[in-house]
């Protein structure tokens, strides 16, 4: 079964000349398709880093109520899914779908863990009413929660003050903390959504390993399903810090 | 598949056989039809439109109807005419044919950037039956986060025709890239697939750009959270940062293709050897760069700060220089040849003069000072009609009329696809010149009113929009009866033109070519 | 170009090299106080190597042809271009919106 399988892969489709040239198309396209994600997400950096200028204070605050411990778990678990996906594409290079497949399982696995701790972490955040969409808001728990996990030395604390009412000392206005968990929520979900889809991909590249689909003139689907989990890292990695820590 | 004999258009029958087909060609008539329909839409809310304005009181549309109308008009023309038009119609079908390709590099994706366009064009479609949108095209916020609910259903849908053009520029990247027929170097590509080129670049880059900005609008709306919303702490500004980074972009997404099909045309039907080959080539990538570093003109009165709007008024300077690079060189081109005036031709002029009269006023609107000015008038409607209309409409028509026999195999009659030529061009000068005249007087945009003292120039304007849609109707009737029951036109090069695609059979076998040729030259070597 | 296959000993070198700079991302994040701008932009710096470190070897750009480098370049340059303009008006806005 697998030789069969294999040989019906050495012939490229018919509007290409060889499968040289067919991998290097294939390659391209998944390059320029990583590049409008780059846009993508770009697009929505570029907002943070904007509403971080215009209300520095409230996005510390944001920043600090999230659980920064989760975050770095994960990035951890990200970063080795990282490396299972990278030496995965080395095994089917070297024609070794069966340890290619083992390696694309851990892959998958981080990647459920990954969106098992965002689960804890979405409903921890939804129960103290941080979730910012269908009138769950709930401002004044949102505010004290964020200022209970405040860090120590910030120097302020975060306020609502009513219609004519004035801040008092120390006190910052906090009605855009909203718009910090908007934009949480909107990141790390589109994120999340792409680690979603990345496990979809997996369990397709699993059933083709498994069938011995792949070798060394062949693997442009596991090269292109690695590119996109690593730009699916990458953006973790500034996730990370822009949310969790700073 | 060729050695059935038959052409890519008979090669199989049945409907499932055209909406499950990989074959470029099929698909760019696909579009073709899909386009037609939403050009005649569009245009009979532009006519209605038109029609509203003939007088200074409201005479069958009130105010709300008037903006839904205006809405709809704007979003069809942008997201499923002119955007689409030439590089997912004239693109698809020309691109692998003019470098000597079997089709192009990821045909499922082609057929799938299609079916996004289908898809995205039915959800926009269905805001009609939920009380329509009246946020002009731009669905500028704070108000589109808080009129129609349909706002968001538009907003999906354009977000959804966004895929259709990212995939399709997409494919023609690394269609150019890898797909070339041997000795088809990147310096003998004719030169609309040179602007296809710089158009997909935009397509890749810019569009992703607009599908967060519609995603965080219909977020937004639908999760009821203040992103773009200055009473919640959001700030507008920065939304129309977001969708104007797309959006001028967007402009060059639609001019650029129908250049590069007036160069084609120019240099066919002088039948002279281009002039400046490689300025045109360039300007192309270089409007496509400049058009990333302009997007703050739109927003000279929106609040930003003054230093930004002086350098992005200066940067917007900058785009007249390749634009203008291309003019001289397509009159160089024609200066000395031996021009024939058939229908292409004519439309090719119709945009050399027209789209040099947009270009200019572009310039005016370009001063922050005067565009403080004008913003918002008829001028800059007329402006960009000018641009869009007798620029990218008119080439994209010239490019129909130029690869008709090679897409059908069938010739349209000549005398009358010269009248459509005259009559649009007639008729856009008398629908826009006015406009000009009273937008620089003071006449507002997107009134369904207005003051009696502008009544002459309105009536001209409305009058001169029936010449010009009788001559896209008849443009069209023209086609479409050809399709049917033109005569054949079997010659392989009608035209006398000099790129890879007048090799091959009219129509195309399935494969496009029987043999995939080697190229030894430049293309437009006349003499 | 050419088919490279890159070892596992590069694999888990990169890695390490990703893991090392996570923790000194928390390190100095947590307990570094800069005040202002100074951890913002040092923790961008530690998060563009690493992302450099994940398209250079992971993403193999590294060994790859001229051309995907200059996709992935093009990206960002836009990129900048976007975030540059944008903070042109915000820095120089007189009156906030």
């Amino acid at each position: 079964m697998s030789t069969a399988s294999y040989d019906k892969k050495e012939q490229a489709a018919h509007h290409f000349k060889d499968l040289n040239q067919q991998h290097d198309a294939g390659k391209e396209g998944v390059w320029l398709f990583m590049a409008t994600e780059i846009m993508m997400f770009g697009g929505l950096f570029v907002g943070y880093f904007i509403y971080r200028f215009m209300f520095p204070d409230t996005y510390m605050a944001g920043g600090d109520s999230l659980n920064w411990y989760l975050g770095a778990f994960n990035t951890l678990v990200l970063l080795l899914s990282s490396f299972t996906m990278a030496q995965a594409v080395t095994e089917t290079m070297k024609g070794n779908n069966q340890k290619a497949y083992k390696l694309i399982v851990v892959t998958t696995l981080c990647a459920f863990a990954f969106m098992v701790v965002k689960y804890f972490e979405y409903t921890a955040k939804i129960d103290h009413g941080l979730f910012p969409g269908f009138d769950m808001w709930n401002a004044q728990s949102a505010i004290e929660y964020a200022n209970n996990h405040l860090r120590s030395d910030a120097g302020f604390t975060l306020a609502l003050p009513a219609a004519g009412e004035t801040l008092g000392a120390g006190q910052v206005d906090g009605s855009s903390l909203k718009l910090f968990f908007v934009l949480y929520f909107c990141m790390t979900g589109l994120h999340g959504l792409h680690i979603t889809i990345g496990i979809g991909l997996m369990f397709w590249l699993m059933k083709r390993l498994k069938n011995n689909e792949f070798g060394p003139k062949y693997y442009t689907a596991v090269e292109g399903v690695g590119l996109y989990w690593h730009i699916v890292d990458v953006i973790w990695i500034f996730l990370f810090p822009l949310m969790y820590l700073i | 598949m060729g050695a059935h004999g038959g052409n890519y258009i008979n090669c199989e029958k049945g409907l499932w056989s055209w909406l499950t087909t990989i074959d470029h060609k099929r698909i760019a008539l696909m579009y073709f039809i899909a386009i037609m329909f939403f050009f005649l839409v569009g245009g009979l809310f532009a006519i209605l439109l038109r029609l509203e304005l003939f007088t200074p009181e409201p005479l069958f549309m009130d105010g709300d109807m008037y903006n839904r109308a205006m809405t709809l008009h704007g979003s069809i023309m942008v997201f499923m005419v002119i955007i689409p038009g030439v590089p997912a119609l004239l693109g698809n079908f020309a691109l692998p044919l003019m470098i000597g390709a079997k089709d192009v590099a990821f045909p499922k994706i082609n057929l799938a950037s299609w079916y996004c366009l289908m898809i995205g064009a039915i959800i926009a479609f269905l805001s009609l039956f939920w009380g329509g949108v009246d946020t002009g095209w731009t669905f500028y916020t704070p108000y589109s986060s808080k009129s129609a609910d349909a706002v968001a259903m538009v907003v999906f849908g354009a977000f959804v025709m966004g895929f259709s053009s990212i995939l399709t520029g997409l494919n023609f990247i690394v269609t150019i890239h890898k797909l070339r027929a041997p000795g088809m170097t990147m310096m003998r590509l004719p030169l609309f697939v040179w602007s296809l080129y710089a158009t997909a670049i935009i397509q890749v880059i810019a569009t992703p750009v607009l599908g967060i900005t519609l995603l965080l609008l219909t977020v937004e709306r639908v999760f009821g959270v203040g992103i773009f919303d200055p009473a919640m702490g959001g700030d507008p500004v920065l939304f129309q940062h977001f969708f104007w980074f797309y959006s001028h972009p967007a402009v060059y997404i639609m001019i650029i293709p129908a250049m590069g099909i007036i160069s084609e045309i120019i240099a066919t039907f002088s039948q002279k050897t281009i002039f400046g080959y490689k300025a045109i080539a360039f300007s192309s990538l270089g409007i496509a760069a400049v058009s990333f570093i302009v997007w703050g003109h739109h927003m000279f009165v929106s609040g930003q700060s003054v230093l930004a709007g002086s350098i992005f008024s200066v940067l917007t300077m900058l785009v007249g220089v390749p634009t203008a690079i291309k003019l001289f060189n397509w009159v160089a081109t024609m200066y000395k040849g031996r021009v024939k005036l058939d229908t292409p031709m004519l439309y090719a002029i119709n945009f050399l003069s027209l789209f040099t009269i947009g270009g200019l006023t572009g310039l005016f609107l370009a001063a922050f000072n005067i565009d403080v000015h004008l913003h918002d008038t008829y001028f800059v409607v007329a402006h960009f009609h000018y641009v869009m209309l007798g620029g990218a409409l008119m080439g994209f028509f010239g490019g129909l009329f130029y690869w008709f026999p090679k897409m059908t195999g069938k010739m349209y009659n000549e005398m009358l696809g010269r009248v459509t030529a005259l009559m649009t061009f007639v008729g856009f000068n008398v629908t826009f010149i006015p406009q000009f005249i009273m937008g620089s007087q003071g006449m507002p945009r997107r009134y369904h009113t207005y003051d009696g003292v502008f009544t002459p120039y309105h009536v001209t304007s409305t009058i001169g929009s029936w010449i010009l849609a009788g001559g896209f109707i008849l443009a069209i009737y023209l086609l479409t009866r050809a399709f049917f029951k033109g005569e054949a036109c079997t010659e392989k090069n009608p035209w006398g033109g000099t790129t890879l695609e007048w090799t091959v059979d009219s129509p195309p076998i399935h494969e496009n070519f029987t043999e995939i040729p080697t190229v030894t030259g430049r293309p437009y070597e006349y003499r | 170009m050419a088919h490279h296959i890159v070892p596992l000993n590069t694999n888990l070198k990169t890695l390490g090299a990703l893991v090392f700079l996570t923790v000194l991302t928390v390190g100095t994040a947590k307990y570094i106080h800069l005040g202002g701008a100074g951890n913002l932009i040092l923790a961008m710096a530690i998060a563009c190597t690493k992302a450099g470190i994940v398209l250079s070897w992971f993403m193999h750009l590294k060994y790859d042809g001229l051309m995907n480098r200059v996709i992935a370049l093009c990206g960002l340059a836009f990129l900048a271009l976007f975030i540059g303009f944008s903070y042109i008006d915000l820095f120089f806005r007189t009156t906030p919106i």
